[in-house]
């Protein structure tokens, strides 16, 4: 019984002291601001990597969401007469919900996985110590480029999600289905707000950058430096940026549009 | 009996008595560090002094903690007990500021290399240039050219770290430990996993280097034989102390049965050969009843 709560223990603070880290990792990035301006190459270099070649999945994902959105909206909406509206509820559920969670999801799955091992192995290979030892702060010559980068790709990539599964809609819809162009068009236009939707889903996809980013630069900044620690840390990265994103993703929905 | 009593006196005398090494000779100077890892103690209260302008080696068995005390005296890590002292500068009390400042004129070969893989060779060895010296482009060029030309790599300037062996990786960081012209330079296993012809490069690299620039160089090694051809002063670790030092013919000329073992590469002595186990007959036995 005492082993079993000395066990508790030791667990709960173990999560509070990586916890702990993970703030100060935080903090340490976000003092590597201005450095990281003076050099914008180091943030341009790495908004290719993080979110350039994430592009193609998520172009791809999201044209077939979109169209599946598109099918799937039909049948539903053709049961209430409400066909015309398919291309509404193609787009509010994409800028709303789908666009920002599926793409960190995606970002998550692609990019953050990513990061997490090149940090990880350049932590096994000694990079970031070299870097220490020649007197460069490795959290601001290596971490800041690619947090930012992180959080300016992020919403990027979920407009373009968003966009690309609104003509995925169109596509099923109008060109397959026969739904009339004009009305697939002008009801999104007409019900689409600009700050009650569009805005919400940009702010969403900045807190998923962000939490993504973080969760993946840490658990490389932090991982064991060797072939099984890095793999951990990227399995971990994973799993913990879907459950923050789709934990957040509920409490921002509620904050958002719970009324 | 006059001998053994002569040297367990000098053993008592204060570390600066014995080497007669004034603090100014002194480039580092590490008192009574005690550092544990966890509960297991890697050193236990241990004094030396490295000396300007010298090949001093650090020598010891595998996972003694000699990488360990390298990143004590450069700040990585810090002593639990004890002091740290490099050019008169305590390293514990520096802030991160002035420890940059100090390690600028620090060098440092990592046993990897530790080279940015996302950098070609002329790039990794520019980078530490291109950090601290706002050098026109023509001028960090010739620099970078002069630096690889050193450790016969200038042909290799534009390979990527991937395309090199693990010698000629080693000198490409030994040539960027040397681009800031430091005054200490630390070599973490220089020699491990080289081929004989890296190794003999590497063996006269690090002895030109120290006397051409007039470097204080630290080595931390476990090969004997490459070590002492080129170190002035040894020190031997193991278990938390220190076991014996001298020039490599004081430290041969030990009549430690430890020591002779560790210089002579004995397989069994003081240091066993067998982990410590139960008998082979429990063992075995055990198995069958199971």
């Amino acid at each position: 019984m005492l082993d079993s709560l000395a066990r508790l223990g030791r667990v709960g603070l173990a999560i509070l002291a990586s916890l702990g880290r993970a703030h100060l990792l935080l903090v340490g990035i976000l003092r590597g601001l201005p450095s990281m301006l003076v050099r914008p190459r180091l943030l341009l270099a790495q908004i290719y990597g993080v979110g350039v070649l994430s592009l193609l999945i998520i172009v791809v994902s999201g044209l077939f969401v979109g169209m599946v959105l598109g099918l799937q909206g039909y049948y539903v909406l053709s049961q209430f007469g409400a066909a015309e509206s398919l291309g509404v509820m193609v787009a509010a559920s994409l800028v709303r919900e789908l666009g920002p969670v599926v793409t960190a999801l995606l970002f998550a799955g692609r990019a953050g996985s990513a990061l997490t091992a090149e940090i990880g192995l350049m932590k096994a290979t000694e990079q970031l110590s070299g870097l220490e030892m020649m007197a460069v702060d490795p959290v601001k010559r290596v971490l800041t480029p690619r947090f930012f980068a992180g959080l300016i790709s992020m919403p990027l990539l979920a407009a373009l999600f968003s966009a690309i599964g609104v003509i995925g809609g169109w596509f099923v819809g109008v060109g397959l289905l026969g739904i009339d162009d004009g009305a697939f068009w002008g009801q999104m236009q007409n019900k689409i707000d600009f700050d009650e939707d569009l805005v919400n889903g940009v702010i969403k996809s900045l807190v998923f950058g962000l939490v993504v980013t973080w969760i993946a630069l840490y658990e490389g900044y932090d991982a064991t430096p060797t072939s099984a620690g890095v793999s951990r840390a990227t399995t971990r990265t994973v799993v913990q940026s879907a459950l923050a994103i789709l934990g957040l993703d509920f409490i921002l929905t509620a904050l958002m549009f719970g009324g | 009996m006059a001998t053994a009593q002569s040297k367990q006196a000098s053993v008592t005398l204060p570390r600066e008595e014995r080497s007669g090494m004034t603090d100014e000779q002194m480039l580092a100077k590490v008192r009574g560090l005690r550092f544990y890892h966890g509960d297991r103690c890697i050193f236990d209260g241990i004094d030396l002094d490295i000396q300007r302008g010298r090949i001093t080696a650090i020598m010891g068995p595998s996972g003694t903690g000699k990488t360990t005390l390298l990143k004590l005296i450069s700040g990585q890590l810090h002593a639990d007990a004890g002091t740290v002292e490099v050019d008169g500068q305590s390293i514990q009390e520096l802030s991160r500021d002035a420890l940059y400042q100090l390690r600028i004129r620090m060098g440092m070969l990592f046993q990897s290399g530790a080279l940015l893989t996302d950098l070609n060779v002329f790039e990794n060895v520019a980078f530490p240039i291109r950090e601290h010296a706002k050098l026109p482009e023509s001028v960090l060029r010739k620099l970078v050219l002069i630096k690889l030309e050193a450790v016969g790599l200038r042909g290799a300037a534009a390979l990527m770290p991937s395309q090199l062996s693990g010698g000629m990786a080693r000198r490409v960081a030994l040539a960027r430990a040397i681009a800031l012209d430091p005054m200490m330079i630390m070599y973490d296993e220089p020699f491990t996993g080289q081929d004989p012809i890296s190794m003999g490069v590497l063996v006269s690299l690090i002895r030109q280097l120290n006397d051409a620039s007039e470097m204080t160089s630290i080595i931390v090694s476990h090969d004997v034989t490459e070590t002492t051809s080129i170190a002035d002063y040894l020190y031997i670790i193991a278990n938390g102390k220190i076991m014996a030092e001298g020039t490599p013919q004081e430290v041969a000329a030990n009549e430690s049965d430890w020591v002779r073992q560790f210089m002579q590469g004995e397989p069994d002595g003081p240091v066993h050969y067998h982990y410590p186990a139960q008998t082979l007959e429990q063992d075995l036995l055990q198995s069958v009843c199971h």
